[in-house]
């Protein structure tokens, strides 16, 4: 009983379901690894004890229902979901007791299939991030070496589902914030494609870039998940109605039909040898098992960066305006003169990273300005678009690396944002062209730390995306759990 | 110097939801009680588009002749208010939802068509309530995400009265397509207008004035006047008039700068990213197209050819609901225009002193086609129907049973009117005399005697050619 929190999600579920233990027995094995491992790595704002734990009662007296594919499942959502009974900080300063009324639908449908949230998991201020250093609420550390930075902005998703607190948890991706610190912490993570998940209830950054979607420790458990939250919403207006396909059943390619492009602009990047080494090695067991891997030209990734930061800055600063002290959130106290009053809530209530992209933002979106900005970045973005579209036609997916460098020591970069931003570049062009990838380790680094490899498929083929990252997941070596785990 | 105006017109739409959520639009709620997460701007909340609101945009815009998009643009139009729960009005800015378009309006000088830029959608926003009292601010976010029709129109008004003219014929186009309810006491069609002089015939455009939110037609006339006498004396005193915005104190009648919400705006437009572009497809605008009502001038003209007064037309398309009635009403009996004059006479004052809308009224576009016809056959009387409509209107009773009831019911029957007339013959033989001789006069005193005779159930013409007949006996 005690290895409860080694089962990956689905032997959890099935377990659960064959009353091997208890809902109750779940939760419980779940809150006790978060007593056990959160002091070192911090992963969580909120731990839903007395809730989870409700909740694990009241289905253990209706016992596991086969309809509801998760009942029980203890997960970790990120704190930018609105879900009932614990307030919603986004890592602000400015949310921190703010209690939403309403619940995420990526919430409830996971609630619908029998989930049970334990904690909302720590991240960057309102997803602004690549360390999880920029939350409120203090940095989430790497479970494989404290040390070192999780990740980010989904952070503590990714270090919970690496530390065994859960076998699966929600993050968001709108730069790479959920494949970024999958392949830093050693887990899988899926960013699906812009429109499959529903945003509504999540803590918006940059609308047009946003998805929401799942952490867990296999390409199998996280297709659970997907195939739970994905789906048309009316709640929604950006949300695809195009009707789901089965991710349960995924038919694995054979490695030898299967042809895999290289974007250049990505793999000709410098990396830092320990990376290197392992993505070369990721490779060699690919072209190994017989998979064809060839170089194709993406030229406009290169304008990634600063199209990106442009366009998700701008949709941020208009997205933040509503946190303005006035109908909830933290008010700067003592004065009554209306701009004041914006001013000094703002300015206490968000951090230097949100402040930055805000400023940012406005700056590009001003009169003057939006023609050499904004508009020019939207330009870009379709260009960006079309390589994707290019690339893909000349392949079955594409495979990139997810960083150039192995998790980093807290507080490299803190001070040096645009090195963190360039740091960004193979996860953006994905968030721009809209379409899914799959964050999965490839291996471990000489140094002992994971090496993550992303796959993109085009838009709306999340089944095939995720058959051949199980094809991929057979190929590479296993990472496991990281030491601290005991 | 020739006044140069134009007008930007809000009307709000008639929908039962929020543009953007499922809230109730209906006014006179309790503050801050028509509100969910949406319209409040809670973290996470999302936009979700009212279709009818797209469809009575392009409603407008078919009658007034625009140009009605098959694709246009939501875009966020960033500022900060306390009202404006997220930070930024959801408008549309290009390509708005319809393009062009005119209406014409009557001058002294004929026929002048008054050329539209655009109709486009948008939201509300709340209201803040200054307790001055107690030197705070409260807000109430119930008319928050309140959809909204801008009209613009081209700078083509050169006068307070076409000005009020247009907003007037506007006003009465929108109430009666039902895309607007247009009550101007809740803020439902209120104007912004902009203002500027210029040499007579010179085409270039003098520096404006734009004054808010004037929410009576009385208003934007008094407000128009009032801008046109500042600029004309700066004008005169070779001072420059200043581009600002202006707000009108109706109790002064005077227009005066806006202290807040002032300054020129940086509201550093983009594409709406929470929405997908709004679509009018062919068929929905030919499905719009089929239910629009006929126009003003089309109804006035078929109802007056129906052989109805002019004044009781008027009467009738004035008032919500009247020519629907009476369209009602004929297929029971198909007299237009008698039922039409028992409308201007009882049926529109009832409604009115009872506060009940005609579609609603107690008495049925059947019922009182039966008290036409009861009328026309003599069955019932003038004075008669003054006696029961009252009791119709209150009990929604049947009129002919009503009548019997109540013994209303007139004898019409001629061997009973001669009968009768027979007696008042006899009984004033003096009278009979005379009008014999020639003093016709007499009649009228002997029909009243008649009427007496029958306690009033008489009919008054039936009575008169009855003793015609017995008085040649």
């Amino acid at each position: 009983m005690t290895d409860i929190h080694r089962l990956g999600l689905r032997q959890t579920a099935q377990a659960l379901q064959a009353r091997e233990f208890s809902a109750t027995d779940a939760v419980s094995a779940a809150l006790e690894r978060i007593r056990l491992t959160e002091p070192r790595i911090g992963a969580c704002v909120t731990v839903l004890g007395e809730s989870a734990l409700r909740e694990a009662k009241l289905l253990d007296e209706s016992g596991p229902d086969p309809a509801r594919p998760l009942w029980g499942v203890p997960l970790a959502v990120k704190d930018v979901f609105d879900l009932k009974g614990a307030p919603t900080t986004a890592g602000s300063r400015l949310l921190e007791n703010y209690f939403p009324a309403f619940e995420a639908t990526v919430v409830e449908r996971l609630r619908a299939a029998g989930a049970i949230f334990v904690s909302k998991a720590n991240c960057d201020e309102f997803a602004m991030g690549s360390t999880t250093e920029f939350s409120a609420y203090g940095p989430t550390k790497n479970p494989w070496d404290p040390a070192l930075v999780p990740g980010g902005s989904s952070g503590g998703s990714a270090a919970a589902v690496a530390a065994l607190q859960v076998p699966g948890a929600m993050g968001t991706d709108t730069g790479g914030s959920i494949r970024q610190p999958a392949a830093l912490c050693g887990c899988v993570g899926l960013k699906p494609t812009y429109g499959r998940v529903s945003r509504y209830g999540i803590v918006a950054f940059a609308s047009s870039l946003d998805q929401a979607g799942p952490f867990a420790r296999s390409v199998g458990d996280v297709a659970l998940l997907l195939s739970v939250i994905a789906g048309p919403d009316g709640k929604d207006s950006t949300c695809s109605a195009r009707p789901v396909d089965d991710y349960l059943n995924l038919k694995e390619p054979k490695a030898a039909d299967l042809t895999l492009g290289l974007p250049d602009a990505l793999w000709s990047a410098g990396f830092e040898p320990s990376v290197d080494e392992a993505l070369s090695a990721a490779k060699k067991a690919l072209t190994d098992a017989g998979v064809r891997l060839k170089s194709v030209s993406m030229p406009n990734l290169r304008y990634s960066v600063a199209t990106y930061y442009i366009l998700a800055a701008a949709e941020a600063s208009s997205n933040l305006a509503r946190y303005d002290g006035v109908r909830y959130g933290q008010r700067a106290e003592g004065d009554p003169e209306l701009v004041a009053l914006y001013r000094r809530s703002r300015s206490q209530g968000l951090g230097p990273e949100v402040r930055r992209r805000i400023m940012l933002g406005t700056f590009v979106l001003s009169s003057g300005y939006y023609d050499a900005y904004f508009k020019k970045a939207a330009q870009t973005r379709r260009l960006i678009l079309g390589d994707y579209q290019r690339a893909l036609g000349e392949c079955d997916y594409l495979l990139a690396p997810v960083t150039s460098i192995p998790a980093w020591p807290l507080g490299s970069f803190t001070d040096d944002p645009l090195t963190i931003y360039q740091l960004d570049m193979m996860t953006l062009p994905l968030n721009l062209a809209g379409g899914p990838g799959l964050s999965l380790p490839a291996g471990l680094s000489s140094a002992g730390l994971p090496v993550g490899v992303q796959l993109w498929g085009p838009s709306f083929g999340e089944a095939g995306l995720l058959s051949a990252g199980a094809l991929l997941e057979r190929i590479f070596p296993p990472v496991g759990p990281p030491p601290m785990a005991g | 110097m020739e006044p140069v105006i134009g007008l930007e017109i809000h009307a709000q739409l008639k929908t039962k939801t929020k543009l953007f959520c499922p809230c109730p639009t209906e006014p006179g709620a309790e503050p801050n009680t028509n509100i969910c997460e949406v319209c409040t701007g809670q973290p996470g909340a999302l936009p979700r588009m009212n279709g009818k609101a797209i469809e009575l945009a392009a409603k407008a815009g078919l009658a007034l002749g625009s140009k009605v998009n098959g694709q246009s643009l939501f875009s966020r139009k960033n500022y900060f208010y306390p009202d404006l729960p997220n930070g930024f009005q959801t408008s549309q800015l290009d390509p708005p939802i319809c393009q062009g378009g005119s209406m014409d309006i009557e001058t002294p000088s004929g026929p002048k068509t008054i050329r539209l830029n655009r109709i486009h959608l948008e939201d509300d926003a709340g209201k803040c309530v200054h307790d001055e009292k107690r030197g705070r601010t409260l807000v109430d976010l119930n008319r928050a995400g309140t959809p909204l029709i801008e009209i613009v129109t081209e700078p083509d008004l050169n006068s307070s009265a076409e000005a009020m003219d247009f907003l007037k014929k506007l006003h009465a186009l929108l109430v009666r397509l039902e895309v607007t309810e247009g009550r101007m006491e809740e803020g439902e069609f209120r104007c912004d207008v902009n203002v500027s002089l210029r040499p007579k015939g010179s085409p270039t455009m003098g520096v404006r004035g734009e004054i808010k939110n004037l929410n009576s037609f009385r208003y934007a006339g008094q407000a128009i006047e009032y801008e046109i006498k500042r600029q004309t004396a700066l004008y005169a005193q070779g001072q420059p008039v200043l581009q600002e915005t202006l707000h009108f104190d109706p109790a002064r009648h005077e227009t005066r700068p806006l202290r807040s919400k002032e300054e020129a705006h940086d509201y550093r437009y983009f594409p709406q990213p929470d929405l997908p572009p709004v679509r009018v497809s062919p068929e929905l605008l030919e499905r719009i197209g089929l239910s629009m009502p006929a126009t003003a001038e089309e109804t006035a003209q078929n109802l007056l050819g129906q052989g109805l007064r002019e004044d009781v037309v008027t009467l009738l398309m004035d008032r919500k609901g009247a020519v629907g009635y009476l369209e009602e009403a004929r297929a029971h009996y198909d007299q237009a225009k008698k039922i039409a004059a028992l409308m201007a006479e009882f049926l529109l004052p009832a409604c009115q002193k009872a506060d009940v809308p005609i579609p609603d009224s107690p008495v049925t576009p059947r019922n009182l086609a039966k008290l036409a016809e009861l009328m026309d056959k003599g069955v019932v009387g003038r004075r008669a129907a003054q006696e029961l409509f009252p009791i119709l209107f209150r009990t929604g009773a049947e009129p002919e049973a009503l009548a019997r009831e109540k013994g209303l019911t007139q004898i019409s029957d001629k061997g009973a009117l001669l009968a009768l007339a027979a007696e008042v013959v006899a009984s004033h033989p003096k009278e009979a005399e005379n009008y014999r001789n020639g003093q016709e006069k007499v009649l009228s005193f002997l029909v009243g005697q008649l009427m007496r005779k029958s306690r009033g159930a008489a009919d008054p013409k039936g009575a008169g050619e009855a003793l015609i007949e017995a008085l040649k006996a």
